[in-house]
């Protein structure tokens, strides 16, 4: 019954033939979409300076609210006009065209490369005005100014805090020469735009994690010929490795509160998780089964750990009560269900689930319920990661022989992809809200 | 040296019994594969009846990638054979050290087949350490799914990305 239609965006295309990046990854495009979303107008933003914007904000927030799958986005082309200013809008016009919300803004130069940028959002079946914010920023951080204002608009249509002005980390993997391999851990905006080198390295990275303060990462690097878990600070570069063991040093997730790392370690003669003490550097070991367990993801709340463990014959995922120690396993459907991570709400469990046609596909559980729904239907889908505002599961799947992230709403309505133009990616990890 | 042959089929047979008892308490797929492999076993120890334990013979045109099947870590039986002469040089010079890489094909996700090629690796390690090799000769190193010897996502790419590759860092 759903209808599936193809939306290209075009504005990163265009985006990316105007600014011509060094790092240009990523461009959004959209594969799949609702019947029924909110229709809303971002209408192209006045200018009034003499040379041309490096970005066009307009065209930014509306790919942002069109990868939530809750809006349908109008095509500038087929506006009627393009009002400016509250006295220019013909809401008739807009009820034509079905448009139910609009938004409309001016940039204005400041001094030297300052800007300010105002904008206006209407509901334009009530003829009301719903927000009207100004921002400053630079001609460099257009982008920053358009997702800050793609959170307001938002939050303001949603209830939910926006999760636009937030990055992402993966990392890629690009062969050179005979059998070498560049490995290489990037940050971007959340909309794949903007990508920077923070690590690269001749052997691999994996699994990068957020410390929920967003001021830096833990990750998995072979670098010394084996793996070992490092803590890289974004703002500075400096790393520090952690204290490592023969064996797996892998799968690090930070605590809630920033203070513990929970790993996977293999000292004792099997996959165990182990939940570490930055501070005390006090290592406890939590799991205590012959099977594998690994991949640990704290709960929001931080009294429990979730795990994949095949101690049942095959890997399911489990939920550890850190006080009690009780034990309960989560998911039962499918044969393979693996490297959960629980929405910031805790209700959601977003995971990589195999069923009975054996695909690799990203599927999210209903805690409250049970339910289980299966997101994608790609194949090889792997490392989901939710948005901090709990709209969007970004994960890695491969387009043709490559890698690249897919990006779904939690609903399963909408997805997309980022196509990669370099390398193959991987492993994506949506930071936490960013100050 | 007959009867040094006699005690090292013992201890390959048990080694097989110990590294498919291991490897398969946490796998669920292909049992019955684990049981062809159970049956091969028996061949392998007795077509290495036939090789002479000239344990110092030079190992370097031995086996050194041994593949496994899907979601499996016991060592098949067409490996025993350079296993164990791989076995038998390690054991005879102490100072010798290999690394056992273990790897796994990109399905499933990452950090479990970090596990999966630890696994596998180990599998290797304990056949090896049955087969009289000292555990200091012997550290086993997962790659997991990150190091594919082939690129692609076909099962002839996927079987040849099951493997541990033995390293030897000093002869």
């Amino acid at each position: 019954m759903k209808k599936v239609f193809h939306l290209w965006i075009v504005s990163c295309v265009l985006l990316l033939s105007s600014v011509v990046s060094a790092e240009s990854d990523l461009a959004i495009e959209i594969t799949q979409g609702i019947d029924e979303p909110t229709p809303v107008a971002i209408v192209p933003f006045a200018w009034s300076g003499s040379s041309a914007l490096k970005e066009n904000i307009a065209q930014i927030v509306s790919a942002d609210l069109g990868r939530t799958g809750l809006f349908s986005m109008m095509d500038p082309t087929t506006m009627l006009s393009f009002p400016t200013q509250q006295d220019q809008i013909y809401y008739r016009d807009w009820r034509l065209s079905k448009t139910e919300f609009l938004v409309i803004g001016r940039q204005i130069p400041a001094e030297g490369t300052q800007i300010k940028v105002e904008f206006e959002l209407y509901d334009v079946l009530k003829e009301q005005r719903l927000l009207s914010e100004r921002v400053s920023g630079t001609q460099d951080n257009l982008r920053d100014i358009a997702h800050y204002i793609s959170d307001m608009i938002y939050q303001k249509l949603t209830g939910i805090r926006g999760a636009f002005s937030t990055r992402i980390v993966y990392v890629t993997a690009q062969q050179y020469g005979e059998g070498k391999v560049s490995y290489r851990l990037k940050m971007a905006d959340s909309d794949g735009a903007r990508p920077i080198t923070i690590r690269q390295q001749s052997e691999p990275l994996m699994s990068p994690a957020w410390a929920r303060d967003g001021s830096k990462l833990a990750y998995v690097s072979f670098e010394s010929g084996r793996p070992a878990i490092y803590i890289q600070y974004l703002a500075t570069g400096k790393r520090e490795k952690v204290q490592s063991f023969r064996g797996l040093n892998g799968a690090p997730a930070w605590s809630p509160d920033g203070n513990k790392l929970a790993i996977v370690l293999s000292k004792d003669g099997n996959p165990e998780v182990y939940v570490l003490d930055l501070r005390s550097r006090s290592l406890a070991r939590i799991t205590h089964h012959y099977g594998i367990d690994t991949e640990p993801s704290w709960s929001p709340d931080g009294q429990s750990i979730i795990f994949t463990s095949d101690r049942g014959g095959q890997p399911q995922i489990y939920r550890l009560q850190l006080a009690t120690r009780q034990l309960e396993r989560v998911t039962y459907e499918g044969n393979y269900n693996s490297r959960g991570r629980l929405t910031h709400d805790g209700r959601f469990l977003a995971m990589v689930h195999r069923g009975d046609d054996n695909v690799f596909r990203i599927a999210v559980q209903d805690l409250k319920t049970g339910r289980l729904d299966t997101l994608t239907d790609t194949y090889l889908d792997e490392s989901p990661t939710i948005a901090p505002n709990g709209s969007i599961i970004l994960y890695a799947t491969q387009k043709g022989v490559k890698g690249v992230l897919g990006g779904v709403t939690l609903d399963g309505n909408v997805r997309f992809i980022l196509p990669a133009t370099s390398g193959d990616v991987r492993e994506p990890a949506w930071s936490p809200y960013l100050q | 040296m007959r009867a040094s042959n006699v005690t090292k089929a013992v201890a390959l047979a048990l080694s097989v019994a110990w590294v498919a008892g291991c490897s398969t308490s946490g796998t669920s797929e292909r049992t019955g594969s684990t049981a062809g492999t159970d049956t091969g076993s028996t061949q392998g120890v007795s077509q290495n009846g036939g090789v002479s334990s000239s344990s110092m013979d030079d190992v370097a045109n031995l086996q050194t990638v041994f593949y496994f099947d899907f979601d499996q870590s016991v060592v098949k039986a067409n490996g025993f054979a350079d296993l164990e002469k791989h076995a038998a040089y390690l054991a005879a010079n102490p100072s010798a050290q290999v690394i056992l890489e273990g790897h796994a094909d990109e399905r499933g996700t990452r950090e479990y087949n970090m596990a999966l090629g630890e696994r596998r690796a180990k599998a290797v390690s304990r056949f090896l350490q049955v087969n009289g090799v000292s555990g200091t000769q012997v550290e086993s190193i997962s790659f997991g799914e990150e190091k594919p010897a082939v690129l692609g996502h076909s099962d002839s790419s996927w079987s040849q990305n099951r493997r541990v590759e033995l390293k030897y860092v000093s002869r």
